[in-house]
């Protein structure tokens, strides 16, 4: 566990960490003052629907931020990220569903139109205290968190690794998936939750908000960062990356490889929840296709096209693919697959490092020159 | 399965002929009608067109009563929707093929083919379900009398519940004649059934006492109905009956279980074990497995257009061109992809993430984004009856064999070949492998055109049970990789295991839990299980399992 | 490039009439297509994508609105909910479209509706829904739950004596709302709980083989059994396969379904099958001067001998000639205009018949129901006497039985409680104020 203090603060005295939010802040500063300031029909001004298409790249951002936290330098490749995103995302929905009110078109006061539609006569257990906004913040934290520790602490405690862990986080996400679209479950099946009012108070269908929910998601994005760099950065850090090359050395140095996997896996998982938070208000549904095992998959690529393990390649990915997604889907919507899965293999192929590879090359070998992943793992025993 | 039955060679009530002599005997006769009076067919045809639904009965009849020879071919059209009368002229003709814009006809009196016509200038002759399902008991009645005995019994499965007051006596009466057993027993029990609804007391019980031991469905309805009845004697002992039989249904129905499960798990197994040799022997997580096994679908799909009219020798004729097609797939993603990430296991999983979405937008693009449908051969489709309570599936009892060959086939390459011992010596230790003069990259890819031949061979057996679609690799990939990782990287026998026992248990579970709970469960088993044996069922041991 | 053709098409023709016409000088009517063209959606939607395409085109060989020429805006939103709302903001906030024709699914139909309304937005839907919905700016031009499946019931139940029911769907809002609606009716006629059989099964599942042994066990309780299936796109093919095989014929427990139209039939070899049913407003197969002419506007179109139509088309070219007319009717493309000017449209439908709009944004339709042939197209053997309006709020739902919408000017409601005599959303407001 990290013990100094200062864990938090020492990011901010490097300078990549300063040049990442310095860019970030600046970048959100611009579009919100060209919202506000540029006349509608200016070429520079930024409509409503570009700034809630940048809120949604930076959810996927601090998303695949958290991805890289596990998969860059510890080493696990998580294929199911995905639930931890839609958990948070859900413990959102619920609270916005909540706040539809009496809004909704049978009028109920307290019911979700598709319970009342499906004949439920009572809010079910799990349902109850997300009409308060604290309870609902903390959930976006606590249920991502609690179903990482678990599958963390069953996971790990039992040595499962490689592949192994993989596909068994697959199976968590695809578990999961077939769970809510059952209507049984009380989530609205495969229509999921829609149709939102408010947030705090604050009209949902308004620009004002919108605009708000953005800034407020470059701020997570940023705190998520520094928290990640605090980490990666620490002693814990340094255990993990030493987990991720030589898990069976790093046991026998004698450190507690299961603690240190568990901690960072959970710290992770929550990140995942707060962007789903982020992202179910700003796309304005969550539906169980958040949990498909693709999806999943997709959050990896985006962190491998920005390159692993240096975090602002994965918030660099994230953005890029997302973006090049909403070019192609307009653009050339027949061919937008042939587009999109050619990048995929051409950057895994010709570009391993990814992004940040090349930007890195510019650069002098700088002091991360140990999380590099790509090399070959020296042999080790595990069993 | 009725219609197909009405395709037996002809037999009637009043001539009492082997097949081909009516055949020929119709030939003969064909054109005398034609050519002097007027045909008498044509004002049954016209009749039959004519008839509002009420009057269809006795248009039916009045063509069975005719003993027209062309009687049943008439009856077989109708049955089959293919009957049609031209709007100017009110002609009733046969339309021989029924599909695009332009329909092709016939004449039904002479069997003369009128070319084509457009089908808006055709108004169909209607027919619905409760006719049709008319129409089979008159025809199967023709039947009984046929002198094969399989068209016979046939006819006689046909009967079941479908005996009515106008049939009861000529089939009392086919009894007394000397019938082949099970015959016999399906005509008795058809006579039964009747007797039990409509009969006085002694004919009741008399059909009680047949029934009792039967495992027809429409025997239960029958005693079922009877227990439902104002009778309370007749209740009573129909209730005894139907517990007996509950008995025997509960044998079958856990057999019937078992094979489910077998099934399901030799498609799991077909899916899987193509991966089991790329993913475990070569440590390359291929996503576009999936992909590989929809190549090996289409081909059947394409070998079928190929070949029209012979879906049979299509499908066989799949089976090595879905290997070719889908290992030359594969060897070209090894040559162009994969090979370049050698060492980073992790990262194909990425790039064939790409691959598997450039090949299915290819196959929406370049074939179309629909499903394509891929005809069943005649002796697929089916199934093998045990007993009435009891019938295996014929489709799905080929891919249970063709698994387990797949399967014998792999091992013995991999136990038995020059290949094998190569793949496994590289397996084991790349380096030595290489020093001792193995072609490390032949090895690699022949195991990967091995393994994707594989996923191919299992695209041809899905052709056979699912949707031939772009969305086809997608639902098995998932499943496929639980199989692997449960039955333990790199063992083709934990594969083998892995999916017959997780097909078994989730048909075991579904009855009870309802299907999507039960693939939940199956999921969290799965889960649970790798904490317990965090290295599968069969875990690699020594070396090999490093890394 | 599709759009590119329009471009040139529309450019070349304005460019005749500018001399004609001061108003062809305006710019064109942008129409916004939001289907599907990748993910698992595509299967469907594609077809739908190119009907609107064909519309647009023999439209402005007509001349346009107006004079006006029509343009489509292509989008794809590839299978992906949130990204349906995504592509309705562009095609609304950044194409600026005066008119939507889109979606398949109700959950991307519901992922769009708060856009639609938020930016006043007009959007034609064209498949058949739960209901249980009622929007001032969308037009449902697909079936209600009154429009196929109750009439498919009471075909069943008087035509063929049906006793026993399976309820059979993939288990997502449309099966699970139908059959709610189904089960009160038929326990409302009498029929007993033990004869009514409810099964879900996931998406695209493909192992039918319990269950088709569960509804043959189910069947031979003595009483003629039907399944009136709402099974999914993808799930029917093994589901229909494993029936062959397991010698389910139609004559002893025939299937109606409601999701199965001849598009999905060219995936399945429909040998086994004929026989069963299917309910819809519209069938490829039906006799009429109408349909022949779209069908063979369609194949001209697509090149294809062998292309099919299916309802949710003839839905679509509902819609859109609804919306020529209406803008014409309105003289202008304003949303407000034209959501005023539509209620009341009627256009031919391609039965025969004619389809209005109705002041709760549905339409009139007839009901048939066809028999499937083994040339992959349906025979019709029954519809209804006439045509027959969608009901937005179903009468068989408890929540619902008292709402009704109409959105024409005094009421302007789309869940009116004719009981409390609230416009239903602010019924609970209206509470609060009675009580203070």
């Amino acid at each position: 566990m990290p013990t100094s203090q200062t864990w938090l603060l020492r990011p901010l005295q490097e300078r990549s960490t300063q040049i990442f939010l310095g860019v970030l802040f600046a970048a959100v500063a611009l579009v919100t003052l060209l919202h506000l300031i540029m006349p509608e029909g200016h070429a520079l001004h930024v409509s409503a629907y570009t700034v809630t298409l940048l809120g949604k790249y930076l959810c996927y951002a601090l998303l695949a931020v958290a991805v890289d936290l596990v998969w860059g330098y510890l080493g696990i490749l998580s294929l199911g990220h995905g639930a931890f995103f839609a958990i948070g995302g859900y413990a959102m929905g619920m609270y916005l569903m909540r706040q539809i009110g009496d809004r909704g078109v049978y009028g109920d006061p307290v019911l979700p139109d598709f319970m009342v539609f499906l004949n439920w006569d009572s809010l079910p257990w799990y349902w109850q205290g997300f009409d308060m906004a604290w309870f609902a913040f903390i959930m976006v934290l606590l249920a991502p968190g609690l179903l990482a520790l678990v599958f963390g602490f069953l996971a790990f405690r039992s040595r499962v690794t490689g592949v192994y862990l993989s596909i068994i986080t697959q199976a968590l996400t695809f578990a999961l998936m077939l769970a809510f679209f059952r209507n049984e479950m009380g989530f609205g099946g495969n229509n999921g939750l829609t149709d939102f009012r408010d947030i705090l108070g604050f009209n949902l269908r308004t620009d004002a908000t919108r605009l708000g929910l953005f800034i407020a998601t470059g701020i997570a994005l940023a705190i998520g960062y520094v928290i990640c760099r605090g980490i990666v950065t620490s002693k814990l850090g340094r255990v993990s990356v030493a987990c991720r090359d030589a898990e069976a050395r790093t046991r026998f140095l004698g450190y507690r490889v299961e603690r240190v996997q568990l901690f960072v896996f959970v710290v992770s998982a929550m990140l995942a929840g707060v962007a789903g938070a982020l992202y179910v208000p700003q796309v304005g549904i969550i539906n169980p296709s958040e949990f498909s095992p693709l999806f999943s998959i997709e959050i990896v690529v985006w962190v491998a096209l920005g390159g692993r393990a240096t975090l602002y390649g994965a918030v660099i990915g994230a953005i890029l693919v997302n973006y090049a997604k909403t070019v192609f889907t307009g653009v050339m919507p027949d061919a937008w697959l042939f587009a999109l899965g050619g990048l995929f293999v051409l950057v895994t192929v010709f570009l391993p490092k990814g992004i940040a590879g090349l930007l890195q090359k510019r650069q002098k070998p700088d002091e991360d020159s140990n999380a590099d992943p790509s090399k070959p793992k020296p042999q080790e025993a595990t069993a | 399965m009725g219609i197909f039955r009405w395709l037996t060679p002809l037999c009637l009530k009043a001539l009492h002929l082997n097949p081909l002599g009516l055949v020929l005997l119709m030939a003969l006769s064909l054109p005398a009608y034609s050519q002097t009076e007027a045909d008498p067919g044509q004002a049954l045809l016209t009749n039959l067109a004519d008839a509002s639904s009420r009057e269809m009965d006795a248009a039916i009849e009045a063509i069975v009563d005719s003993g027209d020879p062309r009687a049943r071919d008439w009856l077989n059209a109708f049955g089959n929707n293919r009957l049609s009368r031209i709007e100017e002229t009110g002609q009733v003709v046969e339309v021989l093929r029924n599909v695009g814009r332009n329909w092709t006809i016939a004449d039904p009196l002479t069997g003369e083919n009128l070319g084509e016509m457009s089908r808006r200038e055709l108004d169909r002759v209607n027919i619905n379900n409760a006719i049709r399902g008319k129409l089979e008991g008159v025809l199967a009645m023709l039947d009984l009398y046929s002198d094969n005995p399989e068209v016979q019994e046939a006819a006689a499965e046909a009967m079941m519940g479908k005996v009515n007051a106008s049939v009861v006596k000529p089939l009392t009466k086919l009894l007394e004649r000397d019938l082949p057993g099970p015959i016999r027993n399906r005509i008795e029990e058809s006579v039964a059934i009747y007797q039990l609804e409509q009969g006085d007391a002694e004919a009741q019980a008399q059909a009680i006492t047949v029934l009792t031991g039967s495992l027809h469905s429409n025997a239960r309805a029958a005693l079922n109905n009877a227990v439902a009845g104002d009778d309370p004697a007749l209740a009573a002992s129909a209730k005894e009956a139907l517990v007996s039989i509950e008995q025997k249904l509960k044998m079958n129905r856990a057999a019937e279980t078992l094979y489910f499960g077998l099934s399901l798990g030799s498609v799991l197994v077909l899916a899987a074990i193509g991966l089991a040799i790329t993913f475990g022997v070569m440590g390359v997580i291929n996503m576009a497995h999936g992909e590989l096994i929809m190549l090996g679908a289409y081909t059947t799909w394409g070998m079928q257009q190929l070949l029209p009219g012979q879906p049979g020798l299509a499908l066989i004729l799949s089976i090595p061109a879905g290997f070719l097609v889908a290992a030359l797939a594969g060897i070209a993603i090894e040559r162009s992809v994969i090979q370049h990430l050698k060492g980073r296991p992790l990262e194909t999983l990425l790039a064939t993430f790409g691959v598997s979405l450039i090949l299915q937008q290819l196959v929406r693009t370049v074939i179309s984004p629909l499903n394509r449908s891929v005809t069943t051969p005649e002796w697929m489709s089916g199934s093998l009856v045990i007993n009435d309570a009891l019938s295996l599936t014929l489709n799905r009892m080929y891919v249970i064999g063709f698994a387990l060959v797949v399967f014998a086939g792999l091992m013995l390459i991999m136990r038995k070949t020059r290949l094998g011992l190569e793949v496994r010596a590289v397996t084991q230790n790349r380096a030595m492998a290489r020093s001792m003069g193995i072609r490390a990259t032949r090895v690699d890819i022949l195991t990967f055109g091995l393994g994707s031949g594989v996923a191919g061979l299992a695209g041809v057996a899905l052709s056979q049970i699912t949707n031939v679609g772009p969305n086809l690799g997608q639902n098995y990939i998932i499943d496929s990789f639980m199989v692997v990782v449960f039955g333990g990287v790199g063992n083709l026998w934990g594969t083998l295991l892995a999916g017959l026992s997780l097909g078994t248990i989730n048909q075991i579970l579904e009855p009870w839990a309802g299907s999507v709970l039960a693939k939940i469960m199956v999921l969290v088993l799965i889960i649970l299980f790798i904490q317990k044996r965090p290295k599968g069922l069969f875990p690699q041991k020594g070396r090999a399992a490093e890394g | 490039m599709s759009i590119k053709k329009h471009v040139k098409l529309g450019l070349s023709a304005l460019a005749l009439s500018v001399s004609f016409h001061a108003m062809a000088a305006e710019d064109p009517i942008k129409v916004g297509i939001l289907h599907s063209l990748s993910g698992t959606m595509a299967i469907s939607e594609t077809a739908l994508k190119d009907t609107m395409e064909m519309l647009i085109e023999q439209q402005n060989a007509k001349g346009g609105i107006d004079g006006r020429q029509l343009e489509a805006v292509v989008v794809d939103p590839a299978s992906n909910w949130p990204l349906f709302a995504e592509k309705a903001r562009e095609l609304l906030e950044k194409e600026k479209v005066d008119v939507i024709f889109g979606n398949w699914t109700s959950v991307s139909r519901k992922s769009v509706l708060p856009v639609v309304e938020e930016l006043n937005g007009l959007l034609f839907y064209p498949v058949q829904y739960e209901g249980e919905e009622s929007s001032e700016n969308v037009f449902y031009t697909g079936a209600a739950p009154n429009q196929q499946a109750i009439p498919a019931v009471d075909y069943l139940k008087n035509e063929l004596g049906v006793e026993r029911w399976v309820l059979a769907g993939t288990d997502y809002v449309y099966p699970r709302t139908t059959n709610k609606i189904l089960e009160t009716y038929l326990k409302d006629m009498g029929v007993a709980e033990a004869d009514i059989m409810i099964n879900y099964t996931p998406f695209g599942h493909s192992d039918w083989q319990s269950i088709v042994s569960d509804i043959k066990t189910f069947g031979s309780a003595g009483k003629k059994t039907a399944v009136v299936s709402t099974i999914n796109g993808d799930a029917n093919v093994p589901f229909y396969r494993e029936l062959g095989n397991q010698g389910i014929a139609s004559s002893d427990i025939p299937v109606v379904a409601f999701s199965v139209g001849e598009q999905e039939l060219t995936g399945i070899d429909t040998g086994p099958l004929v026989g069963h049913l299917a309910a819809w407003n519209y069938f490829m197969s039906v006799d009429s001067d109408a349909n022949y002419d779209f069908i063979d506007a369609w194949i001209e179109y697509k090149g294809d001998e062998k292309a099919v139509t299916n309802d949710p088309m003839e839905a679509h070219y509902i819609g859109f000639n609804m919306y020529v007319e209406a803008v014409e009717k309105a003289g202008t493309t304003d949303v407000d205009a034209v959501k005023d000017a539509i209620i009341g449209v009627s256009v031919p439908n391609l039965t025969g018949g004619y389809a209005t709009m109705m002041p709760n944004h549905h339409i009139t339709k007839p009901v048939l129901i066809g028999e499937i042939q083994d040339n992959g197209q349906f025979s019709v053997v029954w519809e209804t006497s006439s045509t027959v309006a969608g009901d937005a709020w179903s009468d068989f739902l408890p929540g619902s039985r008292d709402l009704i919408s109409d959105w024409r000017a005094p009421l302007k409601c789309g869940n009116f409680n004719v009981k409390s005599g609230t416009c239903g959303a602010s019924a609970g407001e209206q509470a609060l104020a009675d009580a203070e």
